[in-house]
């Protein structure tokens, strides 16, 4: 651009004091107008988040009704938190049926083969019986991995026992088909033995002490 | 008018972003495993476009050269986080699928190469048009794409089931492939192929042709 | 350090950004025509990704995250959503550095780069992997091996499609997918034959 060009709109254009104003209201403008947006919308996506959160734990826990009122079916659920081995504090959500304990959702979560998995296990009140499980976030490749949101597998969850009569965990996807009279084995995936590890790992792991190991021991000793 | 029109129809098919100008492709392949999360991608991305497009084309002679870019990036960027948070807000669950890509709009080749091709030296209202118009373009590939991969391997459209599934009790097995990446690859060449068939003017020619031998001796 | 490698071997292969994710598409199909530039390209990317994951990553840990400004004695402050636009910011004053680093010390690569360079700033890849880096919560030491493996590999997809269509060039396609057409089904084989890495762990 020579410094010839005398129209005055173009010089006045690259010069630094409209450089600068240029830059300074650019920057006031948008950051105005993204701030409004993320602090106006804010309470209804805290609100989304929250009714998405509800909507997967009834689900695990059996209790989702298509089309009814989350709030409604979310009364009969308490919301508390267990120590970790780490001695962090993890959060639980106890089912009651009225006075009485019916079960106890666990928030577990675990790397898949692509991505992290996040998900719920629903377990009985003998804390040993499980009751569904359910990944709300997972990257499994869609058509193999993925079978573990469907409900076909998930429904052979149902009624597994999660440790052997000694304490040690033991329920696993096996790899082929489980057996028919076992009370610890879940199909395996074709085609997705990493992601099926990886479910394994991570309900071992959960419900080893390292996590709701205790929580579950002290449930079965009152049941 | 007709030169609006022109502007709203062009990148339809004869300029068409994705199969022409080869801009937009990454996330125009990317989201396109189902219909909802495309269809949601095109209104976010037609909506960006055409917003930004007109605001830049309303200050373009202010926008001092050695900034340019940097201005374009930062309206561009702050629709895009407009946008982001509305779906986060009103369209939760296929805003979560969406996730990583909704970002990636701003750098979406489509946004800054219309505004730097067209909202530089064009008016407000002609600028919105033209984003509006690659907007649409950009969509219509996607909800092709869409259509063919969400139906042929998953048997659903807008995740109601047209052809039954074997794993649900029908007679469809489902095409693996088509929920894989790569078939969307293919499917957009053989659009692209399809296209050219259709408009001769946009196919390219080859750099090399072998040179045809015309006789045959036995040496 | 086998987390590391782990890691690298991710990015670059596994989950490699081009094809894998599609990031970084336009420049990918439009530079793909020759070796020589593929590889400079390539090249550039890698130190781009390489610095900008990791700044990102400050950016993120120490000013926008949930709870990161507590050092400031704000700790209820949560800025994630200015996370785009910062990175964007980053992105772009890295590469106008570059590209005036190579001018004065390096001419030749400048020149032989050319409008590529600029180009870097809207290559979705880039982008992607600081938005990947955030998404996964890496942490210090991680953004840099991600940045590095997420950058090689695109550059390896890139000059592997280079050298395909050259060798292409005496080939007889058809008259409608001569140039791009195939190009994208080039893509789509190699991205498929990319999937069997899919699983590996070292």
């Amino acid at each position: 651009m020579s410094d010839d060009d005398t129209t005055t709109p173009k010089r006045s254009r690259d010069s630094i004091s409209n450089t600068l104003i240029v830059a300074i209201s650019i920057s006031l403008v948008c950051s105005i107008l993204v701030a409004s947006a993320a602090i106006l919308l804010k309470p209804r996506q805290l609100q989304n988040e929250e009714e998405y959160r509800q909507r997967i734990i009834l689900d695990v826990a059996g209790l989702y009704e298509p089309g009814g009122d989350i709030a409604a079916l979310y009364s009969s659920i308490e919301e508390s938190s267990t120590e970790l081995a780490s001695g962090e504090q993890a959060p639980v959500y106890l089912v009651m049926d009225g006075e009485r304990l019916e079960q106890v959702i666990l928030p577990i979560e675990g790397a898949g083969l692509w991505a992290m998995m996040y998900g719920f296990l629903a377990v009985e009140n003998d804390g040993n019986t499980v009751r569904g499980l359910r990944f709300y976030a997972h990257g499994e490749t869609p058509g193999l991995g993925d079978q573990i949101d469907k409900p076909a597998w998930r429904a052979q969850w149902q009624g597994k026992k999660l440790f052997a009569p000694g304490g040690a965990p033991q329920i696993t996807i096996v790899k082929g088909s489980a057996a028919d009279d076992s009370n610890y084995e879940i199909d395996g995936l074709a085609g997705a033995t990493l992601t099926a590890r990886g479910v394994t790992n991570l309900v071992h792991h959960w419900i080893s002490d390292q996590g709701y190991g205790p929580y579950l021991k002290e449930l079965n000793d009152n049941e | 008018m007709s030169d609006a029109r022109k502007v709203l129809i062009d990148p339809l098919v004869d300029n068409n972003p994705v199969t022409l100008q080869v801009l937009g492709i990454c996330s125009a392949l990317a989201v396109t495993t189902s219909l909802l999360p495309a269809l949601l991608m095109c209104v976010a991305l037609t909506s960006v476009t055409a917003l930004s497009t007109a605001t830049i084309s309303s200050i373009r002679n202010h926008i001092p050269n050695n900034i340019r870019i940097i201005v374009h990036m930062t309206i561009i960027a702050s629709f895009v986080i407009v946008v982001d948070q509305l779906l986060r807000a009103y369209a939760f669950e296929t805003s979560k699928q969406l996730s990583v890509f909704v970002g990636l709009i701003i750098t979406n080749c489509i946004v800054l190469g219309r505004a730097e091709a067209f909202a530089m030296k064009n008016g407000v209202v002609l600028s919105f048009i033209d984003g509006l118009g690659n907007g649409l373009g950009y969509s219509a590939i996607l909800i092709l794409v869409a259509i063919v991969r969400e139906l042929f391997g998953a048997g659903s459209l807008l995740g109601y089931p047209i052809l039954p599934l074997v794993s649900n009790g029908g007679w469809y097995e489902a095409n693996g492939l088509m929920l894989l990446p790569p078939s969307a690859f293919f499917i957009i060449g053989l659009l692209i192929w399809g296209i050219r068939g259709w408009k001769r003017k946009q196919a390219e020619h080859p750099d090399y042709r072998i040179h045809e031998v015309h006789r045959t001796e036995v040496l | 350090m086998a987390d590391f490698m782990n890691l690298f071997i991710r990015a670059a292969f596994v989950e490699n950004l081009a094809l894998a994710f599609f990031l970084g598409m336009c420049t990918f199909l439009a530079i793909s025509k020759r070796v020589e530039t593929a590889i400079g390209l390539g090249l550039a990317v890698v130190v781009v990704q390489i610095i900008t994951v990791p700044i990102n990553h400050l950016i993120y840990a120490l000013l926008l995250r949930k709870g990161a400004l507590a050092w400031a004695g704000l700790p209820d402050v949560d800025l994630s959503f200015l996370g785009l636009v910062s990175y964007i910011g980053v992105i772009a004053a890295l590469v106008q550095i570059l590209e005036m680093t190579l001018d004065k010390y390096f001419p030749k690569l400048y020149n032989a780069l050319g409008i590529f360079l600029p180009l870097i700033t809207v290559n979705c890849a880039i982008l992607g992997g600081t938005l990947f880096m955030v998404e996964r919560h890496y942490s210090l030491g991680e953004s840099m091996v991600f940045g590095l493996g997420s950058g090689f590999g695109w550059a390896l997809a890139l000059v592997g499609l280079a050298g395909i269509r050259e060798k292409l060039k005496y080939s007889d396609v058809p008259v409608g997918l001569q140039g791009l057409g195939i190009t994208f089904i080039i893509v789509g084989l190699m991205s498929l034959s990319f999937m069997g890495f899919s699983g590996i762990r070292l």
